[in-house]
This record gives structure tokens, sequence and C-alpha cells, in this order.
């Protein structure tokens, strides 16, 4: 009912005003929280997957025994990713958005913005998380490794049923964190013309010259969203870790 | 004595310029059960993982059933299935159960079926009385348990020969005799054994050869009786005095 006569008269405080915003463009928040969350969780997947594969070869040690091929295409690749990670984590990432869609536009390559803001978050996000992943990786004890190797495991196998299981646990809140980083960073890519939130808010306020409500209409949309993601990835950490308690097969006890 | 299983020919092992391994040459027999004793940085640990290759020897070689195992990726894997090794410090994988800690090398390397690695894992847990505690994590475990686990482990895989690097130097006093009697019931089975140890009444009463090791050589290496008691080698002599006077003070 408020709301209803909202609609009709003029909204004359803040909070009036951001009702009203909620109200006109629900459908426009609505489709920018969408394409926040679709360019923040696709890119994020696909960037914590290249982390991985990043950390993997950063973490490849080349020993005297290996042949010189192998040598040579270890330096390269190891050379390749270094610079990757270099380049980006010492770049902005709004920058970073301008260049790689309008460079790829003068290319000639047909690229949609969204596909673009897609594209920067995931190499973003793999150059910060290769790192992270070297270092979960660092952080289990050799002693894994070595026992996974004297069974006979490939070191290949040993990296991904053991070292990595591990190394994924121990870096969750790290994982979270760069989720909600980039949650947040979706923002700047409304420069290369992302419909998400932070340029429904910029059209909605432009159209009423009533910005401070627009963007705090956003603001909490954002909370919202990183509020629930928090509690998800909080969830998973508990289950990761597993019980504390077992269960003893009494059925293999002995009669003493 | 059985064929030869291991062969070690001039084997030398330097970390940069210090040389922990001066040209050893030794071999094992199969049913053979040796302990390597001697002090702390003699080179008895590292001769142990270069026999494993975990460490790559700078020098010489090393040959299983009679053939050199070659530096290849797959070579090695294929040698380290049939030749187990016990840590110090247990290595079970933290993140998984006794019951898949057991599970791993025979579904991951061997390839066996679910069931048939089940069925090996409780085999050779009953072994080693830890087929009860098939749900726990490692770290819900005593060290006496972990390391029993360790060895139902490398059980599973059904080694021709167990290599065993000091596995009681991280157990509590109380549980020393546990693991030991483990190991004591594997040795009269006729596996073939490579203990690196310093209880040295184990190794009197166990071993079917002991070895000891000074400063990157091999000093002596004579069966248990007379090594203990009437050493050649002045070395030898000096370090069992030594122990024998710790022991009793």
């Amino acid at each position: 009912m408020i709301f209803g006569n909202l609609m009709a008269m003029n909204p004359s405080n803040s909070l009036e005003w951001m009702i009203f915003f909620i109200q006109k463009y629900s459908n426009m928040f609505i489709q920018g929280t969408w394409i926040t969350l679709y360019v923040a969780v696709i890119g994020t997947v696909a960037g914590f997957l290249l982390g991985y594969i990043v950390g993997i070869i950063q973490d490849i040690e080349i020993v005297k025994e290996d042949s010189g091929i192998k040598k040579l295409a270890v330096r390269i690749v190891k050379g390749i990713s270094f610079v990757y990670v270099e380049i980006f984590r010492g770049t902005p990432m709004i920058v970073q958005g301008m260049i790689i869609y309008y460079g790829l536009l003068q290319a000639d390559i047909k690229i949609t913005s969204i596909m673009a803001g897609i594209l920067v978050t995931l190499l973003n996000t793999g150059a910060y998380m290769s790192e992270t992943v070297r270092g979960g990786i660092k952080s289990i004890d050799t002693g894994q490794r070595e026992g996974a190797l004297a069974m006979g495991m490939s070191p290949l196998s040993a990296m991904c049923f053991i070292i990595l299981p591990q190394a994924f646990r121990n870096i969750i809140p790290e994982m979270a964190n760069t989720f909600l980083t980039n949650l947040k960073m979706t923002s700047v890519l409304n420069v290369i013309g992302v419909s998400e939130l932070f340029m429904m808010a910029k059209t909605a306020g432009g159209t009423y010259y009533k910005y401070f409500e627009a963007y705090l209409v956003i603001a909490l949309i954002y909370f919202v969203l990183c509020f629930i993601f928090n509690r998800v990835f909080l969830l998973l950490e508990r289950k990761m870790a597993g019980r504390k308690d077992y269960v003893l097969a009494v059925e293999y006890m002995e009669d003493r | 004595m059985g064929e030869k299983v291991i062969n070690v020919e001039a084997l030398s092992k330097s970390f940069g310029d210090h040389e922990v391994l001066k040209k050893i040459d030794f071999s094992v027999s199969r049913g053979e059960v040796i302990c390597i004793v001697g002090s702390s940085g003699s080179g008895k640990s590292t001769l142990l993982r270069c026999i494993n290759k975990l460490e790559h020897q700078t020098a010489g070689k090393i040959l299983f059933n009679g053939k050199e195992v070659k530096d290849i990726q797959k070579e090695v894997n294929n040698y380290r299935s049939k030749v187990g090794m016990v840590f110090q410090s247990f290595n079970l994988f933290s993140n998984m159960t006794v019951l898949k800690n057991c599970m791993a090398g025979t579904r991951k390397v061997l390839k066996l079926s679910e069931k048939e690695a089940y069925a090996k894992a409780i085999t050779q847990l009953k072994k080693v009385g830890m087929a009860p505690y098939i749900n726990a994590l490692p770290a819900q475990l005593s060290g006496g348990q972990k390391q029993r686990v360790a060895i139902a482990r490398a059980l599973c895989m059904e080694p021709e020969v167990l290599l065993f690097d000091e596995p009681t130097s991280a157990l509590d006093p109380e549980m020393v005799g546990d693991v030991l009697n483990v190991m004591k019931e594997l040795a009269r089975t006729g596996l073939t054994m490579i203990i690196v140890t310093h209880e040295m009444a184990f190794a009197k009463d166990v071993s079917t050869r002991t070895i000891f090791m000074d400063q990157g050589y091999i000093v002596e290496d004579d069966v248990p009786d007379r090594l203990f008691s009437n050493p050649k080698n002045q070395r030898t002599r000096e370090f069992l005095t030594r122990y024998i006077a710790e022991c009793a003070g």
C-alpha cells in the first residue's frame, strides 16, 4: 500500500528515493545482479582452474637427471607463466579491461563486453590464484609427497590425489576472499559497457540526479550477495574439515 | 640365501660439497633382514632414500633383481611399487582415513578393483592390529598406531623388499614395542627388509645381517652375533661401547 502511494507521489527523502528506485528499476537491478553474478562466478571458477594449472607449473622443479628437452620445455612454460602472473598482478583490472576489450575490437575480433569482462576477471583471478595455489602446495609437508612417490605413484598422481586435495582445503579462505573481491571488482567493468550493477545504478541515478540513493541500493545488493557467499564458503570449509570423531569398526575388533 | 634382490654398486651421494655416501657397495638377498646402524649423520638414512630413489645418487647404480633401475620416471615408479618404504614421520596421507590410506597404492598404482583393494587393506590392517580403526583419520591416532598403519599400507603393495627409515625414532618409548613386534613378525614371514634403526637390541635379535656405517662408509657388515659381541673394527667397537654406556646410564 505504501509502495503504491509512493509511485504516485514524489519521493521526499533518501529512504523513499531508495524504495522508489527499487520499485521503478527492479528489473534493471535484477538484471544487473544477474550479470554481476554471471561474470563473477564464471570468471572466478575459470580463473581458479587457470590458477591451479599455473600454480602447479610454478611448482615443477627441474632436476639434474631430466632430459634436455624436458628441461627446456619446463623452462619455457615456467617463463611464460611467470610473465603472465607479473603482468596481471602489476596492472589495474580496469586498465586490463580497456586494453583487452578495445585491443580485441581493434584487431577485428568480435567480442561482447560481457565476454571481455569474463576474460579480464578470469585472467586476473588466475594470476592471483596461482600464487595462492603455490603457497598452498608449499604448505603441505614434503612427507606427503614422499609417501606417495615411495609407493610408486607418479609425481602427477601424487599432486592430484594427495597434495592438491590438502592444499585445496588450506586455501578455501583465500579462495573465498578472491571470489568476494571479484564480485565487487566486476563494478569496474562498466567502463567497457558490461551492464552489471554499477552501470545500472549509474543509469538509474543519472535519470533523476539522485546518485547517493541509487548507489546505496546497489551497495545493499553487493553486501547481501557477499554475506550469502561468505556463509556458503564457511559451510564448505566446515564440510571439508571432516568429522572430529570416528566410528570404530567393531566387526574387526579381536576377541581378547 | 636366495638370489640377490638389490645390488648397490659404487653408490655415491653428495649434497653440494658434502659427500654423504662414499662409493657404497652392498647387496641384499631375498629373505634377508638387514639392520643398518651407526651414529647420526653417518649416511644410513641417505643410503635408504637412495635405494628408494627419493634421492638421486651422484654416482654409482642400483640393481633390482639384476637389472639396473634407470632414472626414467616410469621405471622408477614401477620399481618403487615393488620396494616399499616406511618413514620415521609415518607420512600417512592426512586427508584420507586409515582405510583410504591403505587403498591408495593398490587403487592408483596397481589399479586393483575397489573390492580387491578393500580386502587387501583389511588383511594387512588385521596383521598390525589396526583393522578396527579403518574410519579414523591419521591425526586421530597415536604415533605407534600411525606407524602400524604405515606398515600395513606398505604391505598392501605386496613389496619384494620393505625399507624402514628409523621407524621407531619418532615414537614414545612405550609404543616402540608395538611397532617392533609387528616388524619381528614380518621378519619371521621371510619378507626381505632393510631397516635403519637405533634399536640395537632389536637389530641384534632380528637381523640376519647388521651393517655399521660411519662417515659415509660401510665400516662393518656381518652377522649380528659377531658384529655386536666381537666387532672387528675400532670404530664399530667405539660406537657400540658408547651406545651401551648411554643405555646403561
